[in-house]
């Protein structure tokens, strides 16, 4: 591991050898308008107190950063959770679509599209158009779209229209497809809020500085319980990996702390059920962005797959595959079954029942073992609302 | 000489037909590019089947898919090609998205182009600042040109910037749209393909997406190089045999 690498995006817009725009030219107007202008706009003192203010008032930041006292005695070891799940809307996705909206409104855009998979970054940007008064087109794989009733539901309610996508094998990768079609079809008066920190640049680094929040809340917290910033060993869960990426942020370049990152092996690494990118993935490109992606051996994309649908994506966000390729982040995969049960554990030894996705992280629990005195940050990223119907199946409640 | 420049050479307009490699079947391949060179067409795009193809419409999307369900590879592909040019003159351009080239290996992609003798490419998601930077070197190597696409949107400034790295020619995408038939076109994509053919650009021009009948044929080259038709010929094969593309031809040019 290089210490004085910068594990940051790069002036071009990419993560080491990951990253990029590589899109095609019908999108090049949409992209260098958001690469020349997100920065700028987005250190403006206005943007900045609006963006707190939402954050505070509206979102409900800053999220707590909880001491697991029952986990941590069982472990041996200190466990804390930041608590985004307690964020309006249930998960840190709303963090980055306050964002957006606000960059949005800036850049004089008049219509909102969104991918969404399981539906919650569906209902973050159904949520804060509605909050905008702009009008808001969310993409849902057909199939996604019978599976998470309830989250369309919501979006519909908060005035978004839901277009299924019935290309491919009508879920998120799809979604994300049509999303894209969208834009280049309507290139001058739409902005796409892209929900994870994938896609082209600067997409995953905006995506990034937005989730970023998470990350400096938790050194002031921190500091607070333990006299330090910094944990020992910070874990998340990745998909995309736009939580992992929120709390990873501040200790990126801290050689002190050590990143875990999470991924869904769905029936088994083996099985041809996966989601286990840095296992099963090739350097590609996906959505505009040259990362990890699972693909045949043609540069064909897979078909993934997770019991959750917020993992259930083919590819990885390009900085993640950076940390993964350098060595910076430890990675592992778990199973459906056994993050199944943790979303159990932690309801049961904690009182939270978590997001699906969320519950992938604890698992490392039960795979590495920890000091006494080692702090373990974990981003408790979602609530496991969205998920009963699964739970409800699952252990036949 | 490149079969693509020496195509332009002469004083006619070019008609260019792209059709998905495997569809409707998987060995059609050389088929239709025979039907085509017979049938007038001048130049012929063979697309590389992709399982994401961002920048299509439902049209390619479609024939997309059922060529790679009926086990269209990029290997297969070339084998394929291998005899095409016993008796196939007209330029050849494959027209693919990036992830299988990268997968193919890049430059192993363009000395097999060479091999079996195809002219150009045409890589919608290969930005032209990356090609100039990492790729350009290899694709002179193997005497390949490499096609970039510009649209109503691109700068002046960009357009220019893209004029430089292109050989062979520009694609002019007629409007802000994913591909697929128009019936026809507007004032304001005719007063942009006037704004860019008066910019007297190095490269020839040919308009692309949303040609379908002779109309929009017409208006197109009335301001450009050429034109080429891409989902109104897929349509075509989808319901007739090969053999019949010789009218669709005729139509679009009468």
């Amino acid at each position: 591991m290089k210490i004085s690498q910068s594990y940051n995006v790069d002036k071009k817009g990419f993560y080491g050898e990951f990253g990029g725009a590589f899109i095609p030219e019908m999108l090049y107007p949409n992209i260098k308008e958001l690469e020349e202008n997100y920065i700028k706009l987005t250190s403006e003192i206005n943007f900045k107190r609006e963006f707190e203010q939402l954050l505070k008032d509206y979102v409900g930041r800053p999220t707590p950063l909880y001491y697991a006292k029952r986990m941590s005695e069982k472990y041996q070891t200190k466990i804390y959770l930041k608590r985004e799940d307690l964020c309006h809307t249930g998960a840190h996705k709303i963090n980055n679509t306050i964002g957006q909206i606000l960059l949005a409104k800036r850049l004089g855009k008049t219509r909102i599209i969104a991918e969404t998979g399981a539906g919650q970054h569906g209902v973050a940007t159904a949520t804060v158009c509605a909050l905008a008064g702009i009008n808001c087109v969310i993409y849902m794989g057909e199939l996604d779209i019978k599976r998470q009733s309830p989250n369309v539901a919501r979006m519909k309610m908060l005035g978004a229209t839901v277009r299924p996508a019935i290309s491919g094998s009508k879920t998120l990768k799809d979604a994300t497809n049509e999303a894209i079609r969208d834009w280049i079809n309507n290139p001058v008066d739409t902005h796409y809020i892209i929900g994870s920190v994938v896609g082209p640049h600067p997409y995953p680094d905006m995506v990034a500085r937005f989730q970023s929040v998470i990350s400096e809340e938790c050194r002031y917290q921190l500091k607070e319980f333990e006299g330090r910033e910094y944990p020992d060993h910070v874990i998340a869960c990745v998909g995309g990996g736009s939580n992992a990426a929120g709390i990873y942020y501040h200790y990126l370049d801290d050689p002190r702390v050590n990143i875990i990152a999470v991924e869904a092996a769905g029936q088994g690494i083996k099985t041809g059920k996966s989601a286990a990118t840095s296992v099963l993935g090739k350097i590609g490109i996906i959505h505009g962005s040259k990362t990890l992606l699972m693909q045949t051996q043609d540069g064909q994309i897979t078909e993934p797959y997770s019991i959750s649908a917020g993992l259930d994506y083919p590819g990885v966000g390009p900085m993640h595959a950076h940390l993964f390729d350098s060595g910076r982040a430890e990675f592992i995969s778990v199973q459906d079954k056994e993050a199944m049960n943790w979303g159990l554990a932690l309801s049961q030894m904690e009182g939270i029942i978590p997001a699906i996705e969320t519950a992938h992280a604890f698992s490392i629990l039960d795979v590495r073992k920890f000091e006494k005195e080692d702090v373990l940050l974990f981003n408790c990223s979602g609530r496991g609302d969205k998920d009963l119907d699964t739970y409800i199946d699952y252990f036949k409640l | 000489m490149n079969r693509i420049i020496k195509s332009f050479k002469g004083k006619k307009k070019l008609l260019s037909i792209y059709f998905t490699a495997g569809f409707p079947n998987v060995d059609d391949t050389v088929d239709i590019i025979h039907n085509l060179q017979s049938s007038g067409v001048d130049m012929v795009e063979i697309g590389l089947p992709f399982s994401d193809p961002l920048a299509d419409g439902p049209t390619i999307q479609k024939s997309s898919a059922t060529a790679l369900n009926n086990g269209m590879t990029t290997s297969y592909l070339f084998n394929q090609l291998i005899k095409i040019r016993d008796s196939i003159e007209i330029p050849l351009i494959i027209m693919g998205y990036f992830n299988p080239i990268l997968q193919f290996g890049v430059e192993e992609f363009c000395r097999k182009c060479n091999e079996v003798g195809i002219d150009g490419l045409i890589i919608p998601d290969l930005p032209a600042e990356i090609f100039k930077e990492k790729y350009s070197a290899l694709f002179e190597k193997y005497q390949i040109l490499n096609m970039f696409l510009i649209t109503p949107q691109t700068s002046e400034k960009r357009i220019k910037f893209i004029d430089k790295v292109s050989k062979g020619f520009i694609y002019m995408v007629s409007s802000a749209a994913t591909t697929g038939a128009q019936n026809e076109f507007s004032n304001l994509q005719e007063e942009y393909f006037k704004r860019i053919s008066k910019l007297n650009l190095n490269n020839k021009l040919m308009v692309g997406f949303g040609i379908s009948n002779s109309k929009t044929y017409k208006s197109a080259i009335s301001f450009s190089d050429g034109a080429i038709i891409g989902s109104a010929f897929i349509k075509y094969i989808e319901d007739n045999d090969i053999d019949s593309i010789k009218n669709f031809i005729k139509k679009i040019k009468n």
